[in-house]
């Protein structure tokens, strides 16, 4: 055999080989985004939208706006778009900026132009904040049950936290006595729980307190049933419940919504959470010591959050159509402020005179919505390589 | 029977174009076992897939080139010819037998729909052929075992069931992609004895690909070493393990551990297989290859004649050989 | 299996319990009184609040509340305290009337969105997909007023036909005619309830169809030499359709979900628009009857699911 070996010995360059050009995972991901033209037409839609809702909210706030959304001109109502106001009639301040009623004017002579403008924050900050609140919850319970899934809460834990919990709604509600006396309670179940449970292999435990330390059930079985009792809960029913029992606002609505779409959030971190759990360079990080916090949060977190964002995104458009529904029916922001869902709302009533308070709206929704669905779904496509083409 | 003549398979992606085949030709006569070597991503399972039709046309795109099957270009043949030959003429081996098995269906229902799919017989004639296979194939208790579904099966079972598929109707050729590469090396040496087997018994042709040196030695009549998609070197496992001659082959074989290099380190070719979208210009294994000169760089080399049947692409060498 | 299937129906029990409490206390809490106690209303003497309360055990403890509603609800004793109707009575009633709405919404998604799923996964890229794909979008986006109103408007003006309520009004209750216009005011809100379901499923379908096509088992298919349709429909499909056969258990809470708003619009007297109206009349019995009903649903919905599951997978005998 030629001395291959002998060669060995001799000047060889380092490898030499010619290296793929590096592109970071963000920029190999973006130009696959790129290449979506509806994705892309759906994030330029959304840009567009935020600029929009932004100059809405500076130009039709306070008590003298530029675009003035709540002024009544009962003389000049359910006039259609693009019509010139009647100069006669109207006071100089009274007139439109633009000159003309851009979109037309409702019922009571309200320029539907600037109630659009104003309307677009309105929608985009009951989007955002909902979804926010909804995978933040998510996020968090779906990561405690994907990680912390199979360690057990004793009948301790349980009572304490019940105790505890308990005690503090009910000195929140009013009860102060009850509660102060859950809260006292609690508290010393918890300490009987650690000072027993720091020496629990070295002295034995006393009768009785031993079933404290009785496991009940795994924190994974806590989270799943939490979200299985939130899904048994009819969605739009609910909200419209709770929205109706509450006094009407937009804080109240953005809450709700969040509240009651976790769920979906929870279930992808938990699923994710647990097969990255059993992978390799999880278990080379504990290994190294690294604490549960920092696994968890560096290392975990960014591997499930692709679905979390492609859901989320989803999220922000059902939550706009969730709150034009609401305010269709009525139950949504309260008058005068301006939403697309109760000029909807304010239009039903005049569907054949003037279909323009029906089709603003209604084309303005679907038009953000639209954005959104198709900017989501690109970004799944994008980060889910199964659906690539290969 | 099968041969192979300068076909070119690419992959587009993002204006990027991947050269996986870059031009190669090999072949296999009736009743001879030819393995084609090489590490992963040189090409040799893309080439494999292009005889029968299975490269994944979107990105993937023959470029040119022919491959002859019994007379007939496989490349010009219409898709339902293809179908004909597929299964009963030439049948594949994948390599991953865990998942090329559908766990929808029994095994016994997939063996039979192989035999039915390309021969008129009677369900019953399929199920007892069928047993049949599956004995030769070394599955124990076959009558039973063919209501089972693939989850029930081991890797091995799974993979001896998938040959059992591939020979249902005789096929001429048998493509088999590193069939034991998922597997257990105890598994894999029954897998190949199994091989070895069904060669003596039914005269196949088999076109055995693998990156193992040593599963080659053990069956192989002759073998084709593939670089960043060409071929290397190609002639019979006796001459080439005797005398490789392209630095590539020279270089793998010197990678394994043998008694007569104890105590000393492990030999590994320094540098890395290239990105088929950016290989070197001339001859590919030049960053990597202790014979290099400035004309490497340059021209593409051509096929060398060392031997009688044996050739490998370096004129370098070969003016190393013969020159002097 | 049994033992599974056991243990899933006492899971599902105990969910449904904490349902049952978690809805009574966001109702509970909710600050008002509930509608005919109105404090304000001349009407209403003292006297007759006080009766009232204690009829209704609204001065007993929250616990004590619960149990009495919950008893009532069971039994079937529990009335509504907007028209004093026993609220099971009220509720088949208008169940009645959205079940072929229901129905008819379901099959039309579901027979639909599996041939459009399947072809466009099937020619992946080509116009039928992109062109499909972008109709789905469309549908999913659109406000369903909007939709609901687009469609009214279209169909009044060109056809000249009424479409609001189950019939028209006037019309003799018998023979060939009255069932026309049954179905007839039958097939917009049915069409309205199974459009946005087309589009979300379609495209679930597809992506579902999409997946399996990629696996290997579908490429020795190929390499067997099967032909086109047995490799699409026979080998991919049948393992791209498990994931649906268990959604199919999940249509049930269907049932009352999406038809509020469509049952708004079209004055449709099913239990959507019952749930609106008790909404608004703070009618108590009656949301909480219809929101555990429809926890009864989600929670027999996916049991049936575990259930067609385990039937249909020959991985998951357990």
């Amino acid at each position: 055999m030629m001395g291959v070996n002998e060669k060995r010995g001799s000047a060889f360059p380092e490898g030499g080989v010619l290296e793929t050009p590096k592109k970071t995972l963000f920029q190999e991901n973006w130009g696959l985004f790129r290449k979506n033209r509806l994705a892309m037409a759906g994030l330029m839609i959304f840009v567009a939208f935020f600029i929009i809702a932004l100059t809405g909210r500076i130009l039709t706030y306070g008590r003298d706006p530029y675009f003035n959304p709540a002024l009544v001109r009962l003389q000049e109502k359910l006039r259609p778009p693009l019509s010139k106001p009647n100069m006669e009639t109207l006071k100089p301040e009274e007139v439109p900026r633009l000159g003309i009623y851009l979109f037309g004017t409702d019922d009571l002579g309200r320029d539907v132009f600037s109630r659009m403008f104003q309307g677009s924050w309105v929608s985009l900050t009951v989007g955002f904040v909902a979804v926010s609140i909804a995978v933040v919850i998510g996020v968090f319970l779906g990561g405690i049950g994907g990680y912390y899934g199979s360690s057990q809460i004793s009948l301790g834990y349980l009572l304490a936290s019940v105790l505890l919990g308990g005690g503090i709604i009910g000195i929140l509600l009013g009860g102060t006595a009850v509660g102060v006396l859950m809260v006292l309670l609690g508290a010393a179940v918890a300490a009987v729980l650690i000072r027993m449970g720091n020496s629990k292999g070295k002295r034995p435990i006393p009768m009785g307190f031993s079933v404290l330390f009785f496991n009940l059930f795994s924190v994974d079985v806590l989270i799943t049933g939490l979200i299985d009792i939130m899904l048994c809960f009819p969605s739009f029913f609910l909200i419209l419940t709770v929205v109706a029992l509450l006094p009407a606002s937009i804080y109240n609505i953005m809450i709700v919504i969040g509240l009651t779409s976790w769920m979906g959030a929870a279930r992808f971190v938990r699923a994710e959470f647990l097969s990255l759990r059993e992978q390799d360079f999880i278990t080379a990080a504990t290994a190294l010591g690294v604490s549960n916090w920092r696994i968890i949060f560096r290392h975990m977190v960014p591997n499930a959050m692709s679905p979390v964002l492609v859901s989320a995104t989803i999220g922000i458009a059902t939550a706009i159509l969730t709150e034009a529904g609401l305010s269709f029916l009525g139950f949504g922001v309260p008058p005068p402020d301006a939403t697309w869902g109760n000029i909807l709302s304010s239009g039903k009533d005049f569907l054949f005179d003037a279909p323009w308070l029906t089709f603003v709206p209604g084309f303005a929704v679907l038009i953000v919505v639209l954005a959104f669905n198709l900017f989501g779904e690109g970004l799944r496509e994008v980060l889910n390589p199964k659906l690539r083409e290969r | 029977m099968l041969s192979v003549h300068d076909l070119k398979v690419f992959f587009h992606s993002d204006n990027i174009v991947s050269r996986a085949v870059d031009g190669i030709s090999y072949e296999v006569r009736e009743g001879e076992t030819v393995c084609l070597v090489g590490e992963s991503g040189c090409g040799k399972t893309v080439s494999a897939l292009a005889i029968l039709g299975l490269v994944p046309q979107p990105p993937g795109k023959i470029r040119g080139g022919k491959i002859l099957f019994k007379g007939k270009n496989l490349l010009d043949l219409d898709e339902k010819i293809l179908q004909e030959i597929r299964g009963r003429a030439i049948s594949m081996i994948f390599q991953e037998p865990m998942t090329s098995l559908n766990p929808v269906f029994t095994i016994g229902d997939q063996v039979e729909e192989a035999i039915i799919t390309h021969e008129a017989v009677k369900k019953d004639e399929a199920h007892r052929r069928t047993i049949e296979l599956l004995t030769d194939v070394g599955i124990a208790s076959p009558e039973e075992r063919m209501k089972d579904y693939p989850h029930n099966l081991s890797g091995g079972q799974r993979q001896r069931v998938m040959i059992a598929m591939a020979l249902a109707c005789k096929p001429d050729l048998v493509i088999a992609d590193e069939p034991t590469t998922a597997l257990d090396v105890t598994i894999q040496d029954q897998i190949l004895h199994l091989f070895r087997e069904l060669k003596e018994k039914r005269h196949m042709a088999l076109l055995y690909i693998t990156h193992n040196l040593g599963v080659v030695a053990e069956i192989a009549d002759r073998m084709y070493v593939m670089y960043a998609g060409i071929i290397a070197e190609v002639g019979n496992v006796e001459q080439i393990f005797r005398d490789p001659s392209h630095p590539y082959t020279m270089g793998l074989l010197d990678s394994l551990p043998s008694r007569a290099r104890k105590g000393k380190p492990l030999y590994s070719i320094p540098g890395a297989v290239p990105d088929p979208a950016y290989k070197p210009q001339g001859c590919p294994f030049n960053p990597r290859c202790p014979y290099v000169q400035e004309s490497c760089r340059g021209e593409f080399p051509e096929m060398c004649d060392f031997e009688d049947h044996h050739f490998a692409r370096c004129p370098i060498t070969y003016k190393q050989r013969k020159g002097s | 299996m049994l033992a599974f299937l056991g243990r899933s129906l006492i899971q599902k029990i105990i969910t449904l319990f904490f349902v049952s409490v978690i809805s009574f206390l966001i109702i509970y809490l909710a600050p008002g009184e509930p509608s005919q106690i109105d404090p304000m209303n001349p009407k209403f003497t003292q006297e007759v609040l006080e009766r009232f309360r204690k009829e209704f055990h609204l001065d007993k403890p929250l616990h004590v509340q619960y149990f009495y509603f919950y008893r009532d609800l069971i039994s079937g004793k529990s009335v509504s305290w907007k028209d004093n109707r026993p609220v099971l009575g009220k509720i088949y009633e208008r169940f009645l009337n959205s079940l072929p709405l229901f129905i008819l919404g379901t099959l039309i998604t579901w027979t639909l969105s599996f041939p459009v799923g399947i072809h466009a996964a099937i020619r992946r890229g080509s116009f039928y997909d992109r062109s499909t794909t972008f109709l789905a979008y469309l549908l999913i986006s659109i406000p369903g007023f909007f939709f609901a109103y687009m469609l009214i408007i279209f169909v009044v003006t060109q056809f000249h036909v009424p479409v609001i309520g189950m019939e028209t009004f006037g019309i003799s209750s018998a023979g060939w005619s009255w069932l026309m216009d049954r179905v007839w005011h039958l097939l917009l809100p049915s069409i309205l309830f199974g459009a946005g379901g087309i589009a979300v499923l379609s495209r679930y379908v597809r992506n579902q169809m999409l997946e399996v096509e990629g696996q290997d088992y579908v490429r020795t298919a190929k390499a067997k030499g099967l032909p086109a349709d047995k490799v699409h429909y026979k080998h991919a499909l049948r393992n791209a359709l498990l994931p649906f056969v268990t959604m199919f258990g999940l249509i049930l809470p269907g049932l009352l979900g999406g038809s509020v708003i469509i049952e708004y619009i079209f004055s449709w007297p099913g239990m959507g628009r019952m749930a609106y109206e008790a909404i608004l009349a703070r009618d108590y019995p009656v949301i909480l009857t219809v929101n555990f009903i429809s926890a009864i649903l989600v929670l027999v919905g996916t049991f049936i699911s575990d259930l067609l599951y385990m039937v249909v997978d020959p991985r998951i005998r357990l």
